[in-house]
């Protein structure tokens, strides 16, 4: 039942289907039909969006501490320093993507340069 | 633009284009990037072009698209997966309902919004949410079409392209679009956390994401999202009661 279980051609395909266009259109269909009718501020939707705050900020947190591919050949500190010190940059420009971004990725070039 | 004109095609297929204009923007390059970012990510782990194009086509929403890639990564079954990347999806429903509102106009059918709520992500509810309003009421689902249009269809070459090229990167620079995603990501969900309580519930998302990763590696992001948001969410009643009295 995993994606890779299965060598049909069509079930990576219904995989997506079901695990990602169902399970992220539900929740835009359910928008629509409430739009307006919930409020924003209500308690259940603080608890939803806390909820999912968390999971996502967890794949954060993974693609960091274990990355695949290239950068699980970087070092652990170096990752999280990048990162870390990429973040501070966005909040001290006034909370600029670009600017953590491009910290964030200068710092990690600059440390596989240095074979840190 | 006068009102007397407003409903010809003429003037709708105006507004579609200035839709698709809007997409190249700081905003639509920084997605262009962490879609570069996707690839390199859906590749490593193990997603064909033709499935990381169709993904990027019927998900389209990047936060519940890396969840998935997670899942696949795990090798969960299918219903965890779906679990998993449900609860990540759940924030585009007060994002939808926040823009159908500004969206809407009398003559709107329901049909049309439906349609056009599957182009809300981050980045274009973002973009949509700051020109909608200055953009004539029954012009702004055209509006919508184009941008929202223009963002998936790019995206989806950007993903092809990027496997196209992936094989030849040397592997610093691999290991820096890897790393492309992660920063989009702590940038965009901090900016766009609502009230306080959503900048505790992701870092306390960072920390217990690995935690959970170590302890119970089949379930890590529903435990982490589950206790991360129950804890902030307690967090955000204690100091309301606390403000209160």
């Amino acid at each position: 039942m995993s994606y890779f279980s299965n060598s049909a051609w069509w079930w990576p395909y219904l995989f997506i289907l079901v695990a990602g266009f169902a399970a992220t259109d539900i929740w835009r269909f359910l928008g629509v039909y409430f739009g307006g009718k919930l409020s924003e501020d209500s308690d259940l939707l603080v608890l939803v969006r806390t909820m999912a705050t968390a999971l996502v900020a967890a794949v954060i947190g993974n693609l960091i501490v274990f990355p695949g591919g290239a950068l699980a050949h970087t070092s652990l500190v170096l990752r999280i320093a990048a990162a870390g010190l990429g973040f501070v940059a966005y909040l001290l420009s006034g909370k600029r993507m670009v600017v953590g971004i491009i910290v964030a990725e200068l710092l990690l070039l600059a440390g596989l340069y240095l074979d840190f | 633009m006068s009102p007397l004109v407003s409903d010809t095609p003429m003037s709708r297929s105006v507004w579609f284009l200035r839709g698709v204009r809007a997409a190249f923007s700081l905003p639509g390059l920084i997605l262009v990037s962490s879609f570069v970012g996707f690839a390199a990510l859906a590749k490593d782990a193990g997603v064909t072009m033709v499935q990381a194009a169709f993904m990027t086509g019927t998900v389209w929403a990047l936060p519940s698209m890396v969840v998935l890639v997670g899942a696949i990564v795990s090798g969960v079954a299918l219903p965890a997966a779906l679990f998993a990347v449900t609860l990540s999806a759940i924030r585009l429903m007060p994002m939808v309902m926040a823009l159908v509102p500004e969206m809407r106009a009398e003559k709107t059918r329901q049909w049309v919004l439906y349609l056009l709520a599957h182009f809300v992500a981050v980045t274009s509810w973002v973009l949509a949410m700051e020109r909608l309003k200055h953009i004539p009421r029954d012009m702004r689902t055209t509006f919508y079409a184009g941008l929202g249009g223009t963002l998936v269809a790019s995206n989806i070459m950007v993903v092809t392209a990027v496997y196209a090229v992936a094989d030849a990167l040397p592997s610093t620079i691999s290991a820096a679009l890897l790393m492309l995603t992660p920063m989009y990501f702590l940038t965009s969900l901090w900016g766009s956390a609502r009230e306080r309580v959503g900048h505790v519930a992701m870092v306390l998302g960072l920390a217990l994401g690995p935690v959970f990763h170590v302890l119970l590696p089949q379930f890590d992001l529903l435990a982490a999202g589950m206790v991360g948001g129950t804890v902030a969410y307690g967090w955000h009643l204690w100091r309301r009661k606390a403000g209160a009295a």
